[in-house]
């Protein structure tokens, strides 16, 4: 075993010991929980630090994989001996993700620590942190998709518990379950899009199942008797449903916003560092695989998401919500780049939001739990602590928290200097240039990258405004808002710090060249059959396309020199080379490559002005005009036509929670009914048809048993009575009687005698 | 012994008579009397009309001398049973301090 896979598995089992350590000591340890779970997940982070950093350096171009035999199936029918396998792949992508994981769930391990003080269920809190960080490093370590399925339900099972922490409230509840019930959906999705690959290739391995597909498809994988290259894009669109539901994409994204009822730390760790990366992590995983089909669904659905979530976002007046949708929006932008296949870009971006997606959920929870002192000082029960028309000019109170969130705001609405410009303008890029070659509807995908960095813009620059400057808006508040104390806003300040741009390269402007996408992260070649492969118009052109004599030349692109975890695989570093992958990526990869250097500078100046628009209308009406969106409401026509139906129509999240209600639940609850009734009436009914004949024949047989059996029973006892009656009156116990009788007997004997006997004899 | 020239000619039919009659009293006695000893005179009394039976039966008979034998077996075995039912009438006198049968039913119940 490689002692970088030893060191993952120590880092992996760090977290699940704190949770079995405080899970089990919950009274005894009350409020000192963190005093475990921190230094656990403290420990991780510095080997998870360790393990990326020799990985990185060390084997930068290798995968280290350690598998062992885990549910040994015997000898299958038809197949032979079978084994499913367990293991560790440790390529790239799992060393940062490790890193990114453990050093989130690090500092809100510190936030949680002071926000979650005097709570009921501290130590139950902490627990289920750990377990959170441990599912999630599981999905991230595991080398095949059993493995990560388990992982998978662990996460959503510890997001359930999360969410639902104050479980005393209709509202977590529901919100809990809601996540829960949605990604079910999705994950029973997943697992027949899994199975479907594990029946036709009887292996869960990542690496062995592109390794068969590469060979080429036996005709047995067939779906519904569709072919076997049709089916492959329904496996992947199957087991991408998996990460529809986890990364929130529509339509399963209904489930995060409401998600917002857990504690705030808590969503700082399902936004940035578990759950919602665990979709994007998955999706990146599987791109290998993905059909050119299958790649213009991901990248729809993911484009679609963001659009939705950043036109709602732009007028929720929660500041969390505003938060979850802006997460939703970047997570779609994320799965819109892979679906592009900009894998890089998209890991880069999980990756750079992680830093200040946390940042702003955990500044968002320090102004909450500012608000939450001010208003209990106050004796205010009905404010709502976290709308943020109740805020404003809170900059000056909480500077701290005001900075790192402004830096934060900075990185998310992709301004230069900034981690986020890097990686939004990566996938810009990538969403142009496959929208040129794609061509038909995924022409569509730059200009709602573009779109999106408008809204994102505005939407972030709108809570920035509404919360931290202007005019107070509830004065009596103000006085009394304290700025955070150091627990909470160190990891504010680490957290900023890492949304800037220096982590991933040395040029703030040019991401390509940085250490991380240049020598790290490098999107994955295909391996799905050529004729498989996205055909768009753009491809065709000669010259770009149909190269195939680059395919299977490892030195051919020296971009692009590598294989699905970022690099050519050393046969030393691998435990068999049998499903050895192509090194060098499909021609169509090529097109997009080469397509995408063209598009980058272009992408990167209308990001950066349609940015600037968004910041320039926000502050149009949120500094400058406060009254502009009330008095565009009040318009006589146009109010009352276009602006007001727009305004509820993006505060409602366009109404799909309530189409779900209707349609979805509503179908449910009908269906229920139907089955009651059913229930009720025709199998009840037969049910008391059967009963009421059992009874009669009971009775039947109760009556024949009374009055025959017993009848009888009785007759012969009471013949045996009656004739013992009358022995028993002969036994007077007087001689004379029994002399009378026997002299009465013997005149009986003598006229027998005499006139029978005798008489009938000669 | 001669027959022939008795005035009132006497055939078995009028031992047979004498014997029933003395039978009838006997069981007569024996059936009606609360005393145990006047039940025993009755027992004696059958006993008798037995035996003149048997003692008619060797007159008229063809039994020879074998009814008067029984006869007289019959008589000492009256003897030895009216020895036996006094000793038992004297301890039921003992024990019940009455010879009177009606009070003696301890066989029923």
């Amino acid at each position: 075993m490689d002692p970088l896979v030893l060191l993952s598995l120590v880092t992996l089992g760090l977290p699940l010991l704190a949770f079995v350590l405080v899970i089990f000591n919950q009274r005894a340890l009350s409020d000192r929980a963190h005093l475990i779970a921190t230094p656990a997940i403290a420990f991780s982070l510095v080997l998870s630090l360790y393990v990326a950093w020799m990985k990185l350096k060390g084997a930068p171009q290798g995968v280290i994989e350690w598998s062992f035999d885990w549910i040994k199936l015997g000898s299958v029918p038809g197949f032979g001996p079978l084994a499913i396998t367990n293991g560790v792949l440790l390529d790239n992508v799992t060393a940062i993700m490790m890193v990114v994981v453990t050093a989130i769930s690090f500092l809100v391990h510190i936030f949680s620590s002071e926000y979650m003080k005097n709570d009921t269920r501290y130590s139950r809190y902490f627990a289920y942190l750990g377990l959170f960080t441990f599912s999630m490093l599981g999905i991230v370590l595991v080398d095949n998709f059993f493995g990560l399925l388990i992982f998978w339900e662990l996460v959503g099972f510890s997001s359930y518990v999360l969410i639902a922490h104050w479980y005393e409230r209709p509202a977590p509840q529901y919100a809990a379950k809601k996540a829960f019930v949605t990604n079910r959906i999705g994950d029973a999705c997943m697992w027949i899009g899994i199975l479907l690959l594990f029946g036709t290739f009887h292996t869960f391995n990542f690496r062995e199942i592109f390794g068969f597909i590469n060979q080429g498809l036996p005709l047995s994988f067939s779906f519904l008797g569709f072919s076997p290259e049709t089916t492959l894009t329904i496996a992947g669109i199957l087991i991408f449903a998996g990460a529809i539901g986890k990364s929130a994409q529509f339509p399963l994204h209904v489930w995060l916003p409401d998600a917002m009822e857990g504690p705030t730390p808590v969503s700082a760790l399902i936004h940035a560092a578990t759950m919602v990366a665990a979709g994007v992590y998955l999706t990146a995983r599987i791109f290998p695989m993905l059909t050119g089909d299958a790649m213009l669904v991901v990248a729809c659905v993911g484009a679609f998401t963001s659009v939705l979530a950043a036109t709602i976002a732009i007028t929720q007046t929660d500041i969390k919500r505003v938060l979850a949708y802006s997460t939703i929006s970047q997570l779609g932008l994320m799965i819109m780049s892979i679906g592009a296949g900009a894998v890089a870009a998209g890991i880069f971006h999980l990756v750079t939001h992680a830093a200040f997606k946390a940042c702003l959920f955990l500044g968002s929870g320090s102004v909450i739990h500012a608000m939450h002192r001010a208003l209990h000082a106050t004796h205010d029960h009905e404010t709502d602590a976290q709308d943020m028309r109740n805020m404003g000019g809170l900059l000056k109170k909480m500077p701290i928290t005001g900075w790192t969130f402004l830096i934060a705001t900075f990185a998310i609405t992709g301004l230069p200097l900034m981690a986020g410009f890097m990686s939004k303008d990566e996938i810009l890029a990538g969403a142009t240039a496959y929208g040129t070659l794609q061509g038909g509807i995924a022409q569509a995908l730059p200009y709602v990258g573009f779109g999106v960095t408008m809204l994102t813009a505005f939407y972030m620059w709108r809570q920035v405004f509404l919360v931290f400057f202007g005019v107070p808006r509830k004065p009596e508040l103000i006085e009394r808002i304290r700025e955070s104390p150091r627990v909470m806003t160190v990891p504010l300040v680490v957290l900023a710090v890492l949304s800037l741009w220096i982590w991933y390269g040395r040029n703030p402007i040019d991401a390509d060249h940085g250490w991380f996408l240049y020598k790290w992260i490098k999107t994955p070649a295909q391996i799905i059959p050529p004729q498989t492969a996205p055909q768009g118009p753009g491809y065709r052109i000669p010259g770009i396309a149909a190269s195939s004599t680059i395919l299977n030349n490892p030195n051919a692109s020296p971009t692009f020199g590598y294989t699905i975890a970022g690099g050519p695989m050393k046969g030393s570093e691998l435990p068999s080379d049998i499903f050895a992958l192509p090194t060098s990526p499909m021609p169509h990869q090529i097109a997009l490559e080469r397509e995408r250097g063209n598009d980058a500078s272009f992408a990167m100046s209308i990001s950066l002005g349609v940015a600037f628009l968004g910041f320039l209308l926000a502050g149009l009406f949120y500094i400058l005009r406060p009254g502009l969106a009330g008095s565009l409401g009040r318009m006589p026509i146009l109010g009352v036509v276009l602006f007001r139906p727009l305004y509820w129509f993006s505060k409602k999240g366009w109404f799909i929670d309530q189409i779900y209600d209707y349609a979805i639940v509503g179908t449910f609850l009908l269906t229920a009914r139907i089955a009651i009734w059913a229930d009720e009436n025709i199998l009840d009914g037969i049910v008391n048809a059967s009963a009421r004949v059992t009874v009669f024949a009971a009775r039947t047989v109760g009556w024949f048993d009374k009055y025959i059996v017993d009848g009888i029973v009785t007759l012969v006892g009471a013949t045996v009575q009656f004739l013992g009656l009358l022995v028993r009156s002969v036994q007077t116990g007087r001689i004379q009687t029994y002399l009378a009788w026997t002299v009465a007997g013997v005149v009986v004997l003598f006229v027998i005698v005499r006139y029978v006997i005798l008489a009938s004899t000669p | 012994m001669n027959s022939t020239i008795s005035i009132f000619p006497v055939s078995l039919n009028h031992f047979l008579i004498l014997s029933a009659i003395l039978l009838v009293l006997g069981i007569f006695v024996m059936l009606t009397r609360k005393n145990a000893i006047a039940v025993l005179m009755g027992i004696e009394l059958i006993l008798n009309a037995a035996n003149i039976n048997f003692v008619a039966f060797t007159r008229y008979g063809a039994i020879n001398l074998g009814g008067q034998v029984t006869a007289i077996f019959v008589i000492v075995i009256a003897a030895c049973e009216a020895a036996v039912a006094l000793a038992i009438v004297l301890n039921l006198y003992k024990r019940f301090q009455s010879v009177n049968i009606a009070q003696v039913h301890e066989l029923h119940d």
